[in-house]
């Protein structure tokens, strides 16, 4: 699929697929405002013209970068090593430096080590040194996910096949893996052992403490005929109902969509490599083509701010155009 | 016990070597085609999907999948009754010679709702 018009009867330049689509964006605009304070949409470019630095009651900001595809060089974009570069610039602009990032997951396209390497290479440029990952399915493709796991786990105690949690201003964070040992004609999955460990690791904390999960396939069943949702995200869901404020990241699908379901936030980033299409508008998932002037616009990152006091968390994507 | 020889043609590590085996298999496949009827049991990815989902061989045929994605794929026995391939790339193949007769499930382990199925007739 593509962004190209391919029947502008009226010649207004817009055909009913792309007028579909900015009405599928237009209501996820309409989504932000009705749910009140659970999600703001400020860019990040609106921050920096406001010349000073973020709002000052904010205790907690960071930073969720999504599939970077470092090593893919299809059409989609050539040249995904640049957007990667692009979006590292956009955090180095900003007036102040989130406290850390959270990679969710396809780092590389491959799992090579040499792209695994880039990655690394270009990272370095980033002002902000700390960063947690979650693997994507792109790297665990030979190896079941040890040449990930001796690369980014290091600054976190993990378990199994690679699921953490650690805590930042009173915010629990959970990194969790949904990418292994898929089973056939399923969806992507946690499994037992990180359930019962998940279980776990949130028993003793307070209802009231912010809860931010992330994990590379999305946990709610955004489209699982493209196998978008994971089989049993529901399980580790009710672990974490009694909390007053879960907030859910994750990536894969490469376009932001969100859903506010009781105190559960569901959000998806943009990917800094190239755009998919919307669920079900095209025959696969794969990457899509636009118009090169267009594809910044369709790559981005997704800034996340908890603010003390207040339960929810306001999450805000900006592109990278 | 079933038993199905699998080759990966693009071990990445090896292109070298691989392409040399490339050339031989290609040179090989030929000449053998030459003598017998052609059998071309090719599968095709494509839109994340296995085309034909399901493909009839006979026993001691060779069966290659190719990739036309620009996703990578992999072929994973569900019963492991093959070894897996590695992930294919756009345009790669990964070719098995069928065993014993019976019925092969398979899926792609990165995209798990891609199944297909090879059966094997004696």
């Amino acid at each position: 699929m593509s962004d190209y018009i391919s029947h502008d009867h009226e010649h207004d330049g817009i055909d009913r697929r792309g007028f579909l689509q900015c009405m599928a964006w237009a209501g996820t605009g309409l989504l932000w405002t009705i749910s009140g304070g659970v999600l703001a949409s400020r860019t990040l470019a609106e921050i920096a013209k406001a010349g000073g630095s973020l709002p000052a009651a904010t205790d907690l900001s960071f930073l969720q970068i999504s599939d970077s595809h470092i090593g893919f060089s299809k059409e989609a974009n050539k040249d995904v090593t640049e957007t990667f570069k692009i979006a590292l610039d956009r955090i180095n602009a900003m007036p102040t430096p989130p406290a850390f990032l959270i990679h969710t997951g396809d780092i590389t396209q491959l799992s090579k080590p040499e792209e695994f390497d880039t990655f690394d290479e270009v990272l370095k440029s980033c002002r902000t040194k700390d960063v947690f990952y979650v693997p994507g399915e792109h790297d665990v493709l030979n190896d079941g996910g040890k040449l990930y796991r001796d690369r980014y786990l290091k600054s976190v105690e993990a378990k199994g096949s690679g699921w953490y949690s650690f805590n930042k201003n009173g915010v629990h964070f959970i990194g969790l893996v949904n990418v292994l040992n898929l089973q056939a004609g399923g969806l992507g999955q946690l499994g037992d052992d990180q359930l019962e460990w998940l279980e776990d690791d949130v028993k003793g904390l307070g209802a009231d403490t912010p809860i931010v999960v992330f994990a590379h396939i999305p946990l709610w069943a955004v489209y699982p005929q493209w196998g978008w949702g994971t089989s049993d995200s529901e399980r580790a869901l009710g672990y974490l109902k009694r909390f007053g404020s879960v907030t859910v990241l994750n990536g894969h699908i490469h376009q932001v969509l969100q859903k506010v379901e009781g105190n559960v936030t569901f959000h998806t980033a943009m990917s800094t490599a190239f755009p998919q299409p919307a669920p079900g508008t095209a025959p696969s998932p794969g990457p899509m083509k636009v118009p090169a002037e267009q594809l910044r616009s369709l790559l981005g990152l997704t800034n996340v701010q908890y603010k003390q006091g207040k339960s929810a968390l306001a999450v805000v994507d900006s592109n990278l155009s | 016990m079933i038993t199905l020889i699998s080759k990966n043609k693009m071990a990445a590590l090896l292109c070298g070597i691989v392409f040399l085996n490339l050339s031989l298999l290609a040179f090989a496949g030929e000449m053998k085609d030459a003598g017998t009827s052609a059998h071309e049991n090719q599968i095709e990815i494509k839109d994340f999907a296995f085309n034909p989902k399901t493909l009839t061989v006979k026993s001691g045929e060779k069966v290659t999948w190719i990739n036309r994605d620009e996703e990578p794929h992999t072929i994973v026995s569900v019963e492991k009754q093959f070894k897996k391939s590695t992930a294919l790339d756009t345009d790669q193949e990964f070719t098995i010679t069928a065993g014993a007769p019976g019925t092969y499930n398979y899926f792609c382990s990165v995209h798990p709702k891609m199944t297909g199925t090879i059966v094997v007739e004696k």
